[in-house]
């Protein structure tokens, strides 16, 4: 039963375990190479330092929000940040109701102000437009010439608006390069001197604006489309639909009524009068502003000109952003500075490593040589988590929390627990007498099934932690889900071929007392014993005997037809050459 | 070593065997006890040590401070906010923690300011922690919601992989009192309880369950052809598997409490309050009371609710039956014999 040579299965199992190891390096060495992933982990705020913010939504008039509306919310705290010039930011929904804004160092009160306030949208008509540069200093308007309004404006298109100041803020005003910290909103009543950000195919432009006439609650939708031809056949160009609910359409109509006379009198489509052009205006900035080429009295306009799919999305999006205000309570808050994430990690760190170390001894020192398997196991499961992590870092910008340190820290021990389960069931099986091929064997057949349902449990508990999560449980539940993976991979993987390996070496095979597995220790008598000579019914280790010592005869007798045959197999295991015992009942 | 394979050895052969099925009353009677106790508790106290995240306000954590002084930070606060009563505490080694009412964003800036200067530290040493007073709420329903999916889906599990509700109940009755104790402990122990501690709270819930799988999964191979043995009644048969698998259970528990220790009694004490010991402590704690609630309360309970099936009933007066025979059969070997 000793050495019986190489066993080919298990040993092409380790080599397809090394296979995925070194292919897993690979990548990220790849990435770490063309300098898009990094060989450490990336790490979250609370190790890195930083603000962390935890925003609910809340829509005006108090109804729940759906998950679109989540996922806009999330699109405009993204434009705001990137707006407001803070690098790195990172914004993500968490469960389907908050919003998770993390940021580098302390933002300012601006910032902050910014992220919470609802988003704003309004449509105004535009007075004057002008290219996005600031006017130079000689070719600005003299003193003497800035307007001076004669009379009150009688609407919201009338040039009255423009006043010496607001001439000069037009003037001043940098659209290639907007200022970074947003100041306070804008009075709706009054005009606004305001920026329209280049974009790929446009340059910045710079407007002065009369006062909000139709406002963004009183959009019922929008949506984008191919736009359809005078007969009605599809054509290439893209366009934007807007429906305004029954107030808005009577102020468009009001509105296009009047913008439409500008556009007529400056000669249709080959005019190019600014007053008949009208903004749509978020967050204080222009997004679109369109020439009113017909009066809508529907209450459904139609924007086109010069929309790719994106561009048309990106637009509709935005004014269903308009459609609803969604303004964000901050429901915690948390900063943290580098000293003491740093520090948290050092002390995490610390603790896994002495607790790593107790594993070690404890299992050395209850399973002998069998601990190093142990070791080995847990260091190859140590080696996958990382690399998943490193790579899901680069992939998906996972990011190690101080809660995802704790998991991986208790994962040590779930990890080393299937160890002892399958320990134990070979140890159960050699206490039957077997011999240690046939205990790993057995002993793997039935640990298997046990492995595998209780890291079903620890997969479960994941994923509800997960999914149900609040605050900084997810990072906790990913490692632990994370780990639970590996640690599959890792006993069926290694731990189960390396221990087939070992049974063939005499050092275990024959029991060494240091092995772990010496079956005179372990109170294992022999099924067979050589020259033929088969153990007696005495030997037997069993219950039965060990109680009823008396009953001993009769227990033989009484056997089942399914302990028998568990008999017979014992039997055969071991090498009898006996056939199985006959008598009847 | 060799005392302590010999001890499993032992278990193994059922040549040392503790009767925990036997005893089952008494244990349902501590474990009755118990819960009651940790229902109770919580109640004479007026409820749970709950953290600043379930109680809203504004934390400062202060890291290498030069004193450690509670009245340097008191002043700091109240130089912004003069009426507020602020906890300032010194939770390890040199950090100190200050916890105050909610503050609007500008007092939170003077008051780190304030405290940097106080303690003599950087301005990179100060962290802030604002909670919302809606955030608490949040957080307990979405730990309540946790709670019931898991147990649901857990059940369903349990009962798909055992194949009969009754290894279920009993396992979900052993999480149960795991649950309800590991609360007690928390509420005797005045700890705080964070959002981190209630993480931990639902992963001693999983530990439970892995821990009983682990040892039904042994009752089940006892117990396969218990229709047709006379060896051993049901109870016996549960009762040899605990033991069988009790030193499994110990090294289990061992080893999953070593990390956990480490990180509870190391990191801890240098580190003061925060993720790693609340998490450590609920796990800790959940692991000693979920082991043991395997052994005590789940395997016993399942015994007990199989007992009264007719087959078992049938089965058990056979091996009392086989018992007299072979011990009448003793006895009239005895006489022969002197």
């Amino acid at each position: 039963m000793a050495r019986t040579g190489r066993n080919k299965p298990s040993l092409r199992v380790l080599v397809w375990l090394g296979v995925i190891l070194a292919a897993m390096t690979a990548v990220l060495a790849g990435g770490t190479m063309s300098g898009v992933a990094s060989w450490s982990p990336k790490l979250a705020l609370d190790l890195e330092g930083g603000t962390q913010m935890i925003l609910a939504p809340k829509v005006e008039g108090g109804s729940d929000i759906n998950e679109e509306q989540l996922n806009q919310a999330v699109a405009i705290i993204r434009q705001r940040v990137d707006g407001s010039g803070v690098a790195e930011a990172e914004i993500s929904t968490q469960s389907g109701r908050n919003v998770v804004v993390s940021l580098p160092g302390t933002p300012s009160s601006q910032t902050r102000a910014l992220i919470q306030a609802s988003a704003d949208m309004n449509f105004r008509p535009v007075l004057v437009t002008g290219a996005g540069a600031v006017v130079p200093a000689d070719q600005r308007t003299p003193a003497a010439e800035l307007p001076k309004p004669t009379a009150k404006p009688t609407n919201a298109s009338d040039s009255n608006w423009i006043t010496a100041d607001i001439q000069k803020q037009f003037e001043a005003l940098d659209c290639d390069n907007p200022a970074q910290d947003k100041q306070e909103r804008s009075d709706p009543a009054k005009p606004l001197v305001t920026c329209e950000p280049a974009t790929d195919q446009t340059p910045a432009i710079k407007y002065i604006l009369g006062p909000v006439e139709v406002k963004g609650v009183e959009i019922q939708g929008s949506t984008f489309q191919l736009q359809q031809g005078a007969q009605g056949a599809v054509t290439n160009e893209w366009a934007v639909n807007i429906q305004f609910n029954a107030e808005g359409t009577s102020k468009f109509k009001t509105v296009t009524e009047r913008l439409n006379q500008f556009y007529v009198a400056a000669g249709g489509e080959t005019g190019s009068d600014p007053k008949s052009q009208f903004a749509i205006v978020l967050d204080d900035q222009v997004i679109s502003a369109p020439r009113s080429q017909a009066v809508i009295t529907d209450g459904r306009p139609q924007i086109t000109g010069g929309f790719t799919e994106q561009s048309a999305k990106a637009l509709s999006d935005q004014l269903r952003f308009g459609a609803l205000p969604i303004s964000f309570d901050i429901q915690s808050e948390q900063q943290i500075s580098a000293t003491l994430g740093g520090e948290q990690l050092r002390m995490g760190l610390l603790a896994g490593l002495i607790g790593l170390l107790l594993v070690v001894v404890y299992s050395l020192f209850q399973y002998r040589a069998l601990g190093f398997v142990t070791i080995a196991s847990l260091v190859v499961a140590g080696a996958l988590t990382y690399l998943a992590i490193a790579i899901l870092g680069w992939t998906e910008n996972y990011r190690l929390s101080l809660a995802g340190v704790a998991g991986i820290i208790v994962s040590i021990g779930q990890t080393a627990d299937s160890f002892i389960v399958y320990f134990e069931r070979i140890r159960d099986e050699l206490r039957e007498g077997r011999g240690l091929v046939s205990a790993v064997e057995n002993g793997w057949k039935r640990a298997k099934r046990t492995v595998l349902a209780s890291k079903a449990v620890n997969l479960l508990a994941a994923l509800v932690l997960y999914f149900v999560a609040v605050g900084n449980v997810r990072g906790f539940a990913f490692t632990l889900g994370l780990t639970a993976i590996a640690d599959l991979i890792v006993v069926f993987m290694f731990t189960h071929p390396t221990l087939q390996q070992l049974a063939r070496t005499r050092f275990f095979g024959e029991g060494h007392k240091f092995s772990g597995l010496d079956p005179e220790r372990l109170g294992a008598v022999p099924l067979y014993r050589g020259a033929g000579r088969l153990r007696s019914p005495e030997d037997k280790p069993s219950v039965v005997r060990a109680k009823n010592t008396g009953a001993a005869a009769e227990a033989e007798r009484r056997m089942t037809i399914a302990e028998r045959r568990r008999a017979e197999q014992q039997e055969q295991l071991a090498g009898s050459s006996k056939g199985p015992a006959k008598e009847g009942k | 070593m060799s005392s302590f394979a010999k001890f499993g050895n032992e278990l193994y052969t059922g040549k040392r065997s503790y009767d925990f099925v036997g005893s089952k009353k008494i244990w349902f009677l501590v474990a009755a006890a118990a819960v009651a106790l940790s229902i109770l508790i919580p109640v004479a106290k007026g409820g749970f040590n709950l953290g600043i995240e379930f109680r809203g306000g504004s934390e400062f954590t202060v890291s290498n401070v030069k004193t450690t002084e509670a009245s340097v930070g008191e002043k700091a606060v109240h130089d912004v906010v003069p009426g507020s009563v602020p906890r300032v505490a010194n939770v390890a080694g040199t950090t100190m923690r200050i916890q105050t009412d909610k503050l609007s964003d500008n007092e939170t800036l003077k008051i780190k300011e304030g405290l940097t200067k106080a303690y003599g530290v950087t301005d990179n040493e100060v962290t802030s922690t604002f909670v919302g007073p809606t955030w608490g709420a949040d957080v307990t329903k979405q730990a309540l919601i946790g709670l019931v999916v898991f147990v649901a889906l857990a059940t369903v599990l349990m009962a798909l992989y055992f194949r009969t509700w009754k290894m279920s109940l009993s396992a979900i009755a052993g999480m149960l009192v795991t649950m309800f104790i590991t609360a007690g402990v928390y509420a005797l122990s005045d700890f705080e309880v964070t959002p981190s501690a209630i993480i931990g709270f639902l992963t001693v819930l999983s530990y439970s369950l892995y821990d009983t799988v682990v040892v039904f999964d042994k009752i089940r191979e006892n117990t396969a052809d218990i229709d047709s043995s006379t060896r051993r009644t049901f109870g016996e048969e549960v009762n040899l598997a605990v033991n069988q698998t009790l030193v499994r259970s110990i090294n289990t528990m061992m080893v999953a409490i070593l990390p956990v220790g480490a990180i509870l009694f190391i990191g801890a004490g240098l580190l003061g309050a925060g993720t790693l010991r609340d998490l450590s402590l609920a796990l800790f704690v959940g692991i000693l009371i979920g082991t043991a609630a395997t052994i005590f309360i789940s395997a016993p309970m399942y015994a007990w609710l199989r007992q009264g099936e007719a087959p078992l009933v049938k089965q058990a007066q056979r091996v009392k039956q086989r018992r007299a025979d072979a011990a009448a059969k003793a006895a009239a070997a005895e006489p022969a014999k002197a």
